[in-house]
């Protein structure tokens, strides 16, 4: 299990807390589908996705950003048992919408840099190691479940 | 060999010639001390690395970091022809430092990273995409002469 120091609960926290979740998780999930387009495969329904202009002015992918971001709260929320938290999110990834675990890190190092991008200089190195650390535990988690 | 467009070049020459190299350098160098512990083990002989201050105050750090940095000029001079630039670096990090390539991956996502909480909001999706695909390059050509 993963062991959390008071500072890094206090990290995590207070980047999630100032987030504007709208606007943050439209930008990190437009960013993944932009900079890695493979990803942009389990989309498919999700209408227009031709350019990067598309991609950032289109609804549903917005909504499903701000979807996704909201899903972390869970792991903030319940630090000390991530693994178990996601379980169920883990199967349904696996089972029903068949992404490849590979792409969870494409999309965390996208929030990451939406996040840096947010913060400047304020998103020091440790509180990056924190981060860091914080989503690597999620992916970890998330592709428990395969098999 | 790598394509690259018009406007590929032009954001990668426009990233660097707006960078404070002595800035920029040391904060992605520091950043990778500290968020990826173990690299430090190439430093031995720079003095204290013990905690983060002393890796953000250590001027050997500071200036390695600007050497770095620089090093990345010959790329971004010769684009077309990234790994015979970088064929004798290659050698010097296999033969004679003995860094794990992986390595050099962990200081491209820092250096990225830096970059972002500069460039904020100016650091688009389509930048980063760019400035990856760079940075992959010089990352594949350092480690190409391993064996």
């Amino acid at each position: 299990m993963v062991e959390w120091t008071d500072q890094e609960r206090s990290i995590i926290t207070s980047i999630f807390s100032s987030l504007d979740y709208d606007d943050v998780g439209p930008k990190a999930l437009c960013r993944c589908l932009i900079v890695y387009p493979w990803t942009q495969r389990y989309f498919g329904s999700f209408g227009n996705l031709y350019n990067a202009e598309a991609i950032k002015s289109n609804p549903n992918i917005a909504a499903h950003g701000t979807k996704v971001l909201h899903g972390l709260d869970r792991a903030v929320k319940n630090m000390d048992d991530i693994k178990a938290t996601y379980a169920e999110l883990s199967v349904l990834h696996s089972e029903k919408l068949h992404v490849d675990p590979d792409n969870f890190k494409l999309l965390a190092d996208c929030l990451t840099i939406v996040i840096a991008a947010k913060m400047g200089s304020a998103f020091t190195p440790e509180i990056q190691a924190t981060f860091q650390k914080f989503l690597a535990v999620v992916v970890f988690a998330l592709g428990r479940q395969y098999h």
